[in-house]
């Protein structure tokens, strides 16, 4: 069994976005990291499929650590998008009410938002609302507006946090699934598949699987994963045309509801669905619940009748028996956990970050390691109200013509620090294929151009 | 930035666009560019490896990379300004049109437009298909590039959804090239082309199954099977590695969308008149763009016709500024999908067009076309596959009467 390298101080288990904030944490602090991620690519788990929206926190739990971790990590955003080229759609955020009980809920909902310190959300009144969004459903009765609520790129965001933490000198290990853990002494053995890695401590960011992996390492699980999951429709652009605001719904106990939201690619999206399954590998879409989204959405805005589909998807939220975020510790074990976390981890993932660094450095005899030079660069934008690479001259031509992504971005994508490992990432890095006609016209241009470059090629048989 | 001008610039060098911009310049226009985004002109042809293209154009049967080399070598020899990589993302109403080149956003002024960007596959997603989404789904143009241009085989047993002419291409290709298509599943009741056609699959061993619902796409990160409810209501999964999912065209409409021109719901693409005159008087719009689809041949020579009605604008200086009027308008009816084109212009008396339109579902019945009163002015039986183009001719009526809405139906056989 070969060992790679000398024992880190921590090694973080799954590449989502929690655990890409928490590499950038804990390199950033100093701190020798290893993260292991069982697919090819980082963001292969809830990560890959969400509504995009940077919350404020306002409908947060009041006094929770997600509250807490949600506020962070959106202040954190906000200070540090410059560095990396990350963009934000400014749309803000409006609760609309559709009937008397989700109006009279409306009130308590400010209230709840000012207590958590959402300071500019006020109530907006019928006309307003329309003032606003005018294709809205006639029938709207009023809204709670929560202006600092925007729309982010959930790929790129999480990527420079990756980037970072390599930059930093954190190393990447994919189709890396942690199979089994020895505890020995103060060291903890991990074998993966292609060997084994030796770490101080271990940090549990494994998503849906969570508990799984809490239970390979210490034995038994506190928390036990409920999968729950969320489809969506994905507008195309023309259909962005009706909304500005991030439509969200009044809130039930069980979820945030069903979203319309703008993308910053340029698209509408509605969703996502709350649906209790069992099965963890298998976010699959399902016809009576796109349709239902699909009714929802005209429902909220009549002109999208005539709107057509660019894409289905589903993301399947790592939440657990319990409403709140299971984040724990055994510090004498040296194994740390960011599990449960279901609905606001874009978000939250910065503050998590710091939150769960903190109770490791706690941990930590010395006083610890120093901070190091922070290491930015620049991420290629994706956002479609920014400057893309095709309007900047010296491209060699454009391969998808959808979504409008060069060659130059594709190879840049290839040849990026983190570069992909599946299909998927590249879509993720670039767009490539998201569009429209969904490859009908450059699939079969990338399959080549990826050649030898992807850990899961996109055809599997050269015919030449 | 100042703009390259021209009297005409066609966006998209297909077949229809192609055929136009060697009327134009065989009919005298000096300058005409043909804006296409890909790096060769061509079309959807470059990558159908295999025939029938070319009988109405060059009068013999040709596969579509070698029709499509004629036509592209055909333009450049009457002087067509042929701009590749050019990706037209906007027609204003003043003539210009922004591109995006590899030399960044240019400007282009043109005295006309013509808009020829076609059509492609519907694609799963808008199917709202249920299931994961593995590797090695993909539309059969998608399959025929992978194939003819890239000399790659994407998956060896697919399963083909859709039975329309695209579908037997795709059966067709697979053939010759090793794969072997595990299925033809139908959605409707009924294949979609002439029912004759299917000897074709059931002589080579691929089954087809009408009245099929797929019910899930399987596999990470490949696909290993397709869930299907057949027609009798018990449900099968087949194995295999990959899923085509053909046909059911729509036109390629994003720049129509892009610069407000009125879109026509039933075809997707957009209002025309009978001279493929759009609700821009300076923008036309010809080929698979108008009418998803029919075959090469058939844009070819409305490419074409447009053509001349656009020389022949720009040569008659009293009919520089053209017509205005809105026209009669033609209203798809019961039991029809779509009628192209939609509006009928006083403009060209006597150039009566024929209507070609397409059923919902099997066209079996009567077509019925009357005025705004209600009262009948031409009928004619027809009987063909659902998805088949269908022409109404309207030669011999005279339209110019009055200028009521004219609606055309299908009152369906009993
Ligand atoms: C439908 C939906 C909508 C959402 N909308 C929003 C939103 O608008 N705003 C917002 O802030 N948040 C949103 N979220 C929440 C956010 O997406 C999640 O909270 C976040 O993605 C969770 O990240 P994670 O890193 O904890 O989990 P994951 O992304 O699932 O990452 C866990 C990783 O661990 C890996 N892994 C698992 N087991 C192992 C193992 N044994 N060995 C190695 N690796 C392993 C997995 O492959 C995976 O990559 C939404 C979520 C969903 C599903
Ligand atoms: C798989 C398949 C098999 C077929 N087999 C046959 C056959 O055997 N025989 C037959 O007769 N027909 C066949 N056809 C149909 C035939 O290909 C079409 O009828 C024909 O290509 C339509 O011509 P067109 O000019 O309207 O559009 P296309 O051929 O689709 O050309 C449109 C062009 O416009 C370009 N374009 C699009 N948008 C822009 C933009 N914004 N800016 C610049 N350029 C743009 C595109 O890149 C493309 O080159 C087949 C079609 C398919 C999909």
């Amino acid at each position: 069994m070969t060992a790679f390298g000398d024992p880190v101080d921590a090694v973080i288990i799954g590449a989502g976005i929690v655990g890409c904030a928490m590499a950038r944490r804990f390199s950033l602090e100093g701190a020798s990291v290893v993260v292991i991620e069982r697919a090819p690519d980082i963001l292969s788990g809830a990560s890959k499929a969400n509504s995009a929206i940077l919350h404020t926190g306002f409908d947060a739990p009041p006094g929770s650590v997600e509250l807490q971790c949600v506020q962070a990590g959106y202040d954190e955003y906000m200070q540090i998008r410059k560095d990396f080229n990350l963009p934000i759609l400014d749309t803000g955020a409006m609760v609309a009410a559709w009937d008397d009980s989700e109006e009279g809920r409306l009130p308590e909902l400010l209230d709840q938002a000012l207590l958590n310190g959402v300071a500019d959300a006020r109530l907006l009144s019928r006309a307003e609302v329309l003032a606003r969004e005018p294709a809205l459903g006639a029938h709207v009765r009023a809204a709670l507006l929560v202006p600092r609520e925007v729309i982010i790129d959930p790929w790129s965001a999480p990527l420079a946090y990756a980037t970072q933490a390599k930059a930093l000198g954190a190393q990447f290990r994919f189709n890396a699934g942690l199979l089994s853990a020895r505890l020995d002494g103060r060291l903890w053995h991990l074998e993966l598949p292609a060997g084994t890695v030796t770490a101080r401590s271990v940090v549990n960011c494994s998503g849906i699987h969570g508990d799984t992996v809490e239970r390979i390492l210490l034995g038994e699980a506190q928390f036990e994963i409920r999968p729950r999951k969320g489809q969506f429709i994905v507008f195309d652009k023309a259909a962005a045309k009706h909304l500005r605001t991030i439509l969200l719904p009044v809130p039930t106990a069980r979820t945030k509801g069903v979203v319309l939201t703008r993308t910053i690619f340029g698209n509408l999206l509605v969703g996502p669905t709350a649906e209790e399954q069992e099965e963890r590998e298998r976010p699959d879409v399902t016809r009576p619940e796109l349709d239902m989204l699909f009714a929802k959405a005209v429902e909220l805005v009549p002109a999208l009748a005539q709107a057509q589909v660019t894409a289905v998807y589903a993301g399947l939220r790592p939440a657990s028996e319990e409403k709140h975020y299971r984040v724990h510790s055994l510090p004498e074990k040296g194994y740390f956990c960011a599990g449960g976390i279901r609905s606001t981890g874009l978000t939250a993932a910065l503050g998590i970050a710091r939150h769960v660094h903190g109770l490791w450095a706690q941990s930590q005899a010395a006083s610890g390691k120093p901070t190091v030079a922070p290491q930015t660069f620049t991420l290629p934008n994706l956002a479609e109200h920014l400057p893309r690479d095709w309007q900047t001259p010296g491209h060699d031509g454009i391969v998808c013509h959808c979504e409008m992504v060069t060659g130059r971005e594709i190879e840049a994508a290839l040849g990026s620090p983190l570069p992909p490992g599946d299909f998927g990432g590249l879509r993720r890095r670039t767009r490539c294929a998201m569009g429209r006609c969904q490859g009908f016209n450059c699939l079969a241009r990338l399959a080549s151009l990826t050649e030898g470059r992807l850990s899961v090629p996109i055809a599997p048989e050269v015919d030449r | 930035m100042i703009a390259e001008t021209y009297d005409v610039a066609i966006v998209g060098g297909g077949p229809a666009g192609l055929s136009a911009a060697i009327e134009l310049k065989r009919r005298g226009v000096e300058k005409v560019a043909l804006c296409e985004r890909g790096a060769e002109a061509g079309g959807i042809p470059r990558h159908c490896g295999h025939p029938p293209f070319g009988m109405r154009e060059f009068g013999r049967i040709l596969t579509g990379p070698t029709y499509a080399r004629r036509l592209v070598a055909a333009a450049a020899a009457t002087g067509v300004t042929i701009l590749t990589k050019h990706a037209v993302v906007h027609a204003g109403p003043d003539g210009l049109l922004t591109v995006a080149t590899p030399a960044g956003i240019q400007t282009i002024r043109a005295a006309r437009i013509l808009i020829a960007t076609g059509a492609r596959e519907t694609t799963r997603a808008q199917l709202l298909v249920p299931g994961v989404r593995p590797l090695g789904v993909m539309n059969t143009a998608a399959l025929q590039a992978f194939v003819y241009q890239e000399g790659r085989v994407p998956f060896r047993h697919p399963v083909i959804v859709g039975s329309e002419l695209v579908s037997l291409s795709a059966i067709l290709t697979c053939r010759s090239h090793g794969i072997r298509p595990v299925a033809m599943v139908e959605t409707e009741q009924e294949v979609q082309a002439r029912p004759a056609f299917f000897a074709l699959p059931r002589m080579l061993g691929v089954p087809v199954m009408t009245d099929a619902q797929v019910l899930a796409i399987e596999g990470s990160p490949r696909v290993t099977s397709v869930r299907l409810r057949l027609a009798g209501g018990t449900e099968t999964a087949l194995a295999c590695d990959g899923v085509i999912f053909s046909g059911r065209f729509i036109p390629e409409a994003a720049l129509v969308e892009a610069s407000a021109l009125a879109l026509d719901l039933g075809t997707g693409g957009p209002v025309i008149d009978q001279h493929g005159r759009s609700s821009d008087p300076n923008i036309f719009a010809a080929g698979n763009m108008v009418h998803p689809i029919e075959t090469a041949g058939h844009c070819w020579d409305e490419g074409r016709r447009v053509a001349r009605v656009i020389a022949a604008g720009l040569a008659n200086a009293k009919d520089a500024e053209p017509d205005k009027t809105p026209g009669r308008r033609i209203i798809a009816g019961a039991g029809l999908k779509y009628v192209v084109p939609q509006r009928l212009t006083p403009e060209g008396k006597g150039t009566a067009p024929t209507l070609n339109l397409r059923a919902l579902g099997a066209a079996r019945g009567r077509l019925i076309l009357s005025d705004g009163s209600g009262t009948v002015l031409r009928t004619q039986n027809i009987n063909s596959a659902p998805k088949k183009p269908i022409r109404f001719p309207l030669a011999g009526l005279d339209l110019a009467v009055d200028s009521s809405d004219l609606q055309l139906r299908l009152e369906p056989r009993p």
